[in-house]
């Protein structure tokens, strides 16, 4: 699979990722040769094999339904690049421009 | 070996003979010493490290508390309450943790006393510690050359008597490859022994906590205290029950079973590498261990396998790093704008080049070409591993095909560098313990052998290679950056 810088900025996109020309172009060669070394996967036999996500069979764990002290929000707030009456502040997500 | 054992501190605290403090003391002086030109370090802090020390002197830990007053070191990814965190990465640079990971806080109520965080590649990204941020650590055998990575921190650490033990997080080897690169001994516990609550996500499926280590013994010593089922991590496992994994440790080989690998996959393997670990076997078999052959056909596919599925989880659990709750935000006039510069400025090349990998393999129209076909490989390996347990205790085989190589020597080449994971990778898609013992040195750098079992018998793991420091007869190198005997 040969993969372009075209194919890389689209994909850099798709995960919030805004990388400069240079970095499309040393990346795409780069992304060709472990994709190239990947298909050999396809190269197998795996029809009927069942997928596994996880090592062992895991079930959902669900807790009690009780309400329990929780992190503070001044805590939870002390990481946050801005904040603002108890809230983490962004940019603008309507107005202002920006958007994808 | 460089620096004393947890066993030998504990036993010295234990009668009274020495204080936590004079321990403590003694790591920061290496540090203080040594980790200038060694780097394993990102951060150190003595005075919170001596009061902790002072406490436990001053009775608070109780006599029996299993790591009572030794010091120790955490990869800087396990999260640390009040202690900054960084996964050694430029979007965490100035993260402080609002609360410490479960195996952080097993260590302090166990007595154990934490000097400092440790250098890693940039999210567990990588297998030379090159891609972390802010410093390169250099082996202990040899300046020029890598410790292995991504937990090279940690290894380091271990290895020049810096700190009796440590703790680093494997993925796809990146505790046991770098135990092999420095040469000390590392163990990747079952997936869900230990829990990962606090541990900042790589691969989900595949991450696990464990110790670095002088000794088997020493790793037997600090897993009882870290595992266990933890009701905020829903992967860690039930009914783990009271195990005291140093019990049985000196039972010996006799009659155990040992497998080694029919067509193991050799390109690239050093033939130094392979004539020590053939030479550990004979070592194990002459003590009474019975060897006998195995077959892991779909080992091949091992690395292909695990080079979509980890960056493909890496892709979703990153996207948590957006600039909004924690971490570097970077200036923008619009939140969308916001999300990529930040992710953009904050994050090392080879973080970003898996997350695209991962969203490449996820995306709509690859995902049954590359994610699904990697998943149902990792099928047929675990079913091999199955297989081949039904003959054997544990399966013997390198830790890696090369020692320690030199830096820059595979920066420039992913693909080789991820090639280097031949061996350990199957051990966390089948969610197996696994170690590395030193056994031998080539051109002056450790050789690592690598022990597999099945799930949840690290016992028999510890067992073998317990018994192999006992018996292994090569001449032990010291290292160049390393505190005196």
């Amino acid at each position: 699979m040969k993969i372009t810088a075209e194919t890389v900025s689209h994909v850099a996109r798709l995960a919030r990722l805004a990388m400069p020309p240079e970095d499309l172009r040393q990346l795409a060669p780069q992304l060709s040769d472990i994709l190239e070394y990947a298909e050999q996967l396809q190269q197998v036999q795996l029809d009927g094999v069942e997928p596994t996500s996880h090592p062992f069979h895991e079930v959902n764990v669900l807790r009690d339904d009780v309400v329990r002290p929780s992190l503070p929000r001044d805590l939870a707030l002390a990481n946050a690049p801005e904040a603002e009456a108890g809230q983490v502040r962004v940019p603008a997500v309507l107005e202002g421009g920006g958007g994808a | 070996m460089s620096g004393k054992t947890v066993k030998e501190i504990l036993t010295s605290i234990r009668q009274g003979e020495t204080k936590s403090r004079d321990w403590v003391q003694q790591s920061l002086s290496a540090i203080e010493q040594i980790d200038g030109e060694l780097k394993s370090f990102l951060l150190v802090d003595p005075e919170a490290a001596l009061q902790t020390a002072d406490r436990i002197d001053n009775g608070q830990a109780s006599e029996r508390a299993l790591l009572r007053g030794v010091p120790y070191a955490l990869k800087d990814n396990i999260v640390t309450k009040g202690v900054r965190t960084t996964a050694a990465s430029r979007i965490l640079e100035n993260y402080i943790p609002p609360y410490s990971a479960t195996s952080a806080q097993k260590l302090e109520a166990a007595g154990g006393v934490m000097v400092g965080k440790t250098n890693m590649d940039e999210f567990a990204m990588g297998s030379s510690t090159e891609t972390s941020a802010f410093q390169k650590t250099a082996n202990p055998y040899g300046k020029e050359y890598v410790p292995g990575g991504s937990s090279g921190g940690s290894a380091a650490a271990v290895a020049a008597g810096l700190v009796p033990f440590a703790l680093g997080s494997d993925t796809g080897g990146s505790i046991r490859q770098p135990a092999a690169f420095c040469g000390c001994f590392g163990l990747k516990p079952t997936y869900g022994r230990v829990s990962r609550y606090g541990l900042i996500a790589f691969a989900s499926s595949l991450d696990q906590i464990g110790p670095f280590t002088r000794t088997a013994e020493d790793a037997a010593i600090v897993l009882n205290a870290i595992c266990g089922h933890d009701p905020m991590d829903s992967t860690s496992a039930r009914g783990q029950g009271e195990i005291d994994f140093t019990e049985g440790i000196d039972a010996g080989v006799k009659g155990m079973r040992i497998g080694i690998v029919r067509n193991l996959p050799e390109e690239g393997l050093d033939p130094a590498i392979k004539a020590a670990v053939e030479e550990a076997i004979r070592t194990l078999e002459q003590a009474g261990a019975q060897v006998v052959e195995v077959e892991l056909p779909h080992m091949e596919y091992a690395v292909a396998t695990y080079y979509l599925i980890a960056p493909a989880e890496a892709s979703s659990n990153l996207a948590r790093f957006d600039g909004v709750r924690y971490g570097r935000r970077a200036e923008a006039s619009g939140v969308i704008d916001m999300f990529e510069r930040s992710r953009s400025e904050g994050f090392g090349m080879e973080v970003k080049r898996r997350i695209i990998i991962g969203t490449y393999a996820l995306s709509s129209g690859y995902y049954d070409a590359y994610y699904k076909r990697a998943q149902q490989m990792r099928t047929l390996i675990r079913q091999d591993y199955d297989r081949a347990f039904a003959h054997c205790d544990v399966i013997l085989m390198p830790t890696t095909p090369t020692t320690a190589f030199k830096f820059g020597e595979k920066a420039d080449n992913p693909l080789q560098m991820y090639l280097n994971d031949i061996y350990t990778i199957p051990a966390n898609l089948a969610g197996l313990p696994g170690a590395s013992v030193p056994c031998g040195f080539a051109g002056g750098l450790p050789i690592g052998l690598q022990i597999l079992a099945k799930p949840f018998d690290e016992k028999s793991i510890l067992r073998v290679a317990h018994a192999y420091e006992q018996l292994r007869s090569f001449a032990w190198q010291r290292p160049v950056l390393g505190v005196a005997e």
